[in-house]
């Protein structure tokens, strides 16, 4: 019985035969369905994943006329970030990075960064950052954000100023820690509306909130607020809201964007919420099992972002770096691991980016 | 990773009408295929050819929109961001700000 090149989810080759990796999307897809309430894929849509899955060509993409956007996260820490970003620890300038992202590397999208990728450290280098928008601006065509992680952990002890969820519960101090989620919320709304109203006054095309509710629930009430208050402040700028993962951690439990609780939900309930707080694009993400094959893993992840883009009034750029998107969980994910990912996304989700 | 989905399904941006098609997703929040169709009309080809970069080279550099490859004299930057507003009719953050300052 002929058998297929393919991967598990932790990246490493595996041989299955035709049978088995049905099997396998059957069960991924059966997951998200049950996970999520969503709806089958097509008996269509399985053939043409056992089909790219199964390709016998190192290297798949697209039909010609299938193209579709390409959204950089994490700006030039892709370069200069150490091995926790996937980063090549090659420290180049932030202009060199960004031009060389628009001119080589085929980016429809670039942004600005901070080395630490999140909200809160970018309010005392905000002149900085500034200044160095401006001066990219001038020479970058494509258009070009500044991304940051709205990252609610930092506002937590011991780095910041509320006490932290998750001691206080271990301590059985619930309403105590429901209260330091609440109030992180309210604070992290502000300093997104601080530092993006900021970055763009100094002509950023708009901003890339990467990794929204990494820090669960309160993390996503305060960026929907946040979003809210900059959508307000700036009614033309680019907003990118993307998910940290495929379902929003109850840390808080109860809190509420516009009287619905985001816990819990899944990508096709999360961008209804940014959608109402003014977001342009959403970024779905769905988790990879590592035990799992990529068949299983694919045939969830298309599954659940397939129904995302069906429900979205804005176009969706689903997530697809290490462990996402069906993508395997390693620092250098296969070639043929992750074009047939994409061209999955692409031509069964029916995505509008990645 | 980005080289893969790049080669993948990436528009390729400057080097074909990859940033025209994002511009329109995000200040419009067209869909890919209905933001293909407006950045296509406006540059009067097709939607297959948008993506193609032999006819794009040749486009980008004609309508002055900016190119992927170092051509001394072609507008970069600022200077083609505003080209770019005229074709698309839309507004650029960066290059509004730009007008301010030079404003007296």
């Amino acid at each position: 019985m002929a058998e297929f090149y393919t991967r598990m989810g932790d990246g490493s080759r595996v041989l299955m035969t035709r049978e088995k990796i049905l099997n396998d999307i059957q069960a991924g897809m059966a997951d998200a369905v049950d996970m999520g309430g969503l709806p089958d894929l097509t008996p269509n849509d399985i053939e043409k994943l056992f089909e790219i899955i199964s390709d016998k060509n190192r290297v798949v993409g697209v039909e010609p006329g299938n193209e579709v956007v390409l959204t950089y996260d994490i700006g030039q820490l892709d370069f200069t970030g150490d091995n926790g970003n996937s980063g090549n620890g090659v420290d180049v300038g932030r202009m060199e990075s960004a031009l060389l992202h628009e001119r080589a590397l085929g980016a429809d999208t670039f942004e600005l960064a901070h080395a630490d990728y999140s909200i809160k450290p970018v309010k005392p280098v905000i002149s900085n950052e500034m200044q160095t928008m401006e001066e990219i601006q001038n020479e970058i065509v494509a258009p070009y954000f500044y991304g940051a992680m709205p990252n609610a952990g930092l506002y937590y002890s011991p780095d910041g100023p509320y006490g932290n969820p998750a001691d206080l519960m271990r301590e059985f101090k619930i309403d105590e820690a429901m209260q330091a989620a609440e109030m992180t919320a309210d604070h992290l709304a502000r300093d997104i509306e601080y530092v993006a109203t900021r970055l763009i006054a100094a002509g950023s095309d708009g901003f890339n909130f990467d990794t929204t509710a990494s820090a669960g629930d309160a993390d996503a009430v305060g960026t929907f607020k946040g979003v809210r208050a900059l959508r307000k402040a700036c009614p033309d700028t680019y907003i990118n809201v993307g998910m940290a993962g495929e379902s929003i951690m109850g840390i808080h439990g109860s809190i509420e964007f516009d009287g619905e609780i985001v816990a819990g939900t899944y990508p096709h309930q999360q961008v209804k919420f940014a959608q109402k707080a003014g977001a342009n694009v959403f970024g779905p993400v769905v988790n990879t099992n590592t035990s799992k094959s990529l068949a299983w893993n694919l045939g969830r992840a298309v599954t659940f972002i397939k129904e995302c883009v069906k429900v979205a009034e804005i176009p969706c750029h689903v997530n697809m770096g290490m462990g996402v998107g069906g993508i395997p969980m390693c620092e250098t994910a296969p070639i043929d691991a992750v074009t047939r990912c994409n061209k999955a996304m692409v031509e069964i989700a029916k995505v509008d980016g990645v | 990773m980005a080289v893969p989905h790049f080669m993948a399904s990436g528009m390729g941006g400057i080097r074909t009408a990859g940033d025209l098609v994002a511009r329109m997703e995000y200040s419009k929040n067209m869909k890919i295929g209905k933001a293909k169709e407006y950045v296509a009309k406006k540059l009067g080809i097709s939607t297959l050819e948008i993506g193609d970069e032999y006819i794009m080279r040749g486009l980008r550099e004609e309508l002055k929109i900016g190119v992927v490859t170092g051509v001394p004299g072609a507008p970069r930057g600022i200077a083609a961001k505003m080209n770019i507003e005229k074709l698309l009719d839309i507004k650029i953050n960066s290059c509004d700000i730009f007008r301010e300052m030079t404003k007296r």
